[in-house]
């Protein structure tokens, strides 16, 4: 479902990305773990085109994201296209990024009724459904500015939900929440993860990971030092790097 | 909160005498001494000539006045603001030359005083006789005095919204700078197209801090419209200078035009009041 091939990414002269390359499959739950400045953020970004990169590919349901190839040059797309890829791929961010001057409703319904063009009888029925999936029907019509951080993250969940991605994006999702908040912000993903959606996941939530993940990826200085099921990358790491890192987290 | 509650028991049992503000009332007693004095005066000295502002505070040719005003108020503002929004945007640009013009205009319209402006486009045809409109450095397909085209009027109005632009431009620049780059990418990441995102998502926010400096602007274009009255446009300021160079009542007449001004940003104000409302819905 999503193949990264060799990804590099600058930011100046500082190189976050260093050769990136992974292949999550269809209704897979990969977890990326790693310590904080390892490129993490940045892979997940480059994977709907936030970021751009500047060698490697990142594909998504087979199509090249962000350009088109003939030959052996790489055409960048125009705009209009990026977003309809971008439609495909759900993002949900560590601080959330509701729009505060809509409602929940209008939060989640905006992308399906403007990216989308679909009928608004239906994003109703959508809306509906996914604020009832992620226990929000009851605030379907406040405004973000009076919800918890936890419902504010299951809100933006719900808006990346409603375009019936391909995949799912959490950048951090846990990060900016207050400690007993996290619980409800997971159980909503491992729900995700259960019911069969290609998720990527950037956290610092190894419960989380040992128990929803298909793959734990192991990200250090902008490269992959170890992939693999949960209980061979926790358990029992190969790499020193991974070793000394998840002994700092446990 | 504390003012009404003189003396609570708190749970101990003992009493919470609150401090006291002797200078407050002795400040607030020379205040209210100080506003009945300059009511008295107000009322009992005949040279404010009340039954004289009474006379002319409705008279035909002020009511013009103050609709001409009106109407110069509202064109510098549409246009100002129309204008500014889009120098706001090309400022924001990434294209060095669009972000350089903007800056370049807000750079001399803020820095020309209104009064040279105005004065300036009202004499524009001794600049250029004839305006002609047609293919740029091609053929032209009609021309026209420039006399005929930008009367005084459309000269104030003109002036008024050029200048106006440049602040406006500012304003709105501020404003989109306010937003939280995070809407912009979030907006970005579900694929909402950039118009859209601009108009829907990124506007509505910004006119949160635009609006309050917008009112204060456009509060200050009502005076502002009284600078044109060397080009002998009988809006207000001038209307009334008119009435007292003739009946010789000038502070009467002064007064008529300051309540009007006074009228005028009041209903302003109460707008304004609903439309930051309007905006600052879903924050506490």
């Amino acid at each position: 479902m999503i193949e990264i091939d060799g990804v590099h990414k600058s930011f100046g002269a500082l190189r976050v990305l260093r050769g990136v390359s992974l292949k999550v499959a269809p209704g897979e739950v990969a977890v990326v773990l790693g310590p904080s400045g390892s490129g993490k953020s940045t892979l997940l970004r480059t994977i709907n085109h936030l970021e751009k990169v500047d060698a490697g590919t990142v594909a998504v349901d087979g199509e090249l994201v962000g350009y088109r190839r003939s030959g052996d040059v790489l055409h960048e797309l125009p705009e209009r296209e990026i977003l309809r890829q971008r439609t495909k791929i759900g993002f949900v961010f560590q601080n959330f990024n509701l729009f505060p001057h809509l409602t929940v409703r209008e939060n989640v319904a905006e992308a399906p009724l403007s990216a989308q063009r679909r009928p608004k009888a239906e994003v109703a029925e959508t809306v509906n459904r996914l604020l009832l999936r992620v226990g929000l029907s009851d605030k379907a019509d406040a405004y973000p500015g009076t919800l918890s951080g936890g419902q504010r993250q299951r809100v933006a969940i719900a808006r990346a939900l409603a375009l019936d991605p391909k995949v799912v994006l959490f950048d951090e999702p846990t990060s900016a929440l207050d400690p007993e908040l996290v619980g409800e912000v997971l159980d909503v993903m491992r729900d995700l993860a259960k019911s069969g959606t290609t998720m990527v996941v950037v956290t610092h939530e190894i419960g989380f990971a040992r128990e929803a993940a298909d793959t734990v990826v192991f990200l250090d200085e902008g490269l992959v030092v170890e992939q693999g099921p949960p209980d061979q990358v926790i358990d029992h790491p190969q790499h020193e790097r991974t070793r000394a890192f998840i002994s700092r987290v446990l | 909160m504390t003012t009404t509650a003189p003396a609570v028991r708190q749970a101990t049992g003992s009493k919470v005498a609150p401090t006291r503000h002797p200078f407050r009332w002795l400040a607030a007693a020379g205040v209210v001494m100080l506003l009945a004095m300059a009511a008295n005066s107000l009322v009992t000295n005949p040279a404010w000539e009340w039954e004289v502002v009474g006379q002319y505070l409705f008279a035909p040719s002020v009511l013009r006045a103050v609709l001409l005003t009106l109407e110069l108020t509202a064109l510098g503002t549409v246009f100002g603001f129309a204008l500014g929004g889009v120098l706001a945007v090309m400022r924001l640009s990434p294209n060095p030359l669009l972000s350089s013009v903007a800056w370049g205009y807000v750079w001399v319209f803020r820095a020309v005083p209104l009064i040279l402006q105005l004065l300036f486009w009202y004499n524009l045809a001794l600049l250029y006789p004839r305006l002609s409109f047609g293919i740029p450095f091609g053929p032209s397909f009609f021309s026209v005095g420039t006399m005929d085209l930008i009367g005084p009027v459309t000269a104030a109005a003109l002036g008024l919204a050029l200048h106006q632009a440049a602040y406006a431009a500012e304003i709105v620049r501020g404003g989109l700078l306010a937003v939280d780059p995070g809407q912009r990418e979030a907006a970005a990441a579900l694929g909402i197209r950039r118009v859209r995102r601009f108009f829907r998502i990124i506007l509505p926010q910004a006119m949160r801090s635009i609006v309050p400096n917008a009112g204060n602007e456009i509060i200050g274009l009502v005076k502002g419209t009284s600078v044109v009255y060397i080009m002998a446009l009988p809006e207000l300021f001038y209307q009334v200078q008119v009435i007292y160079m003739r009946n010789g009542r000038v502070v009467a007449l002064l007064l008529v035009a300051a309540i009007w001004y006074l009228a005028l940003t009041t209903v302003m104000s109460v707008v304004q009041h609903y439309i930051e409302r309007h905006y600052g819905r879903g924050r506490s």
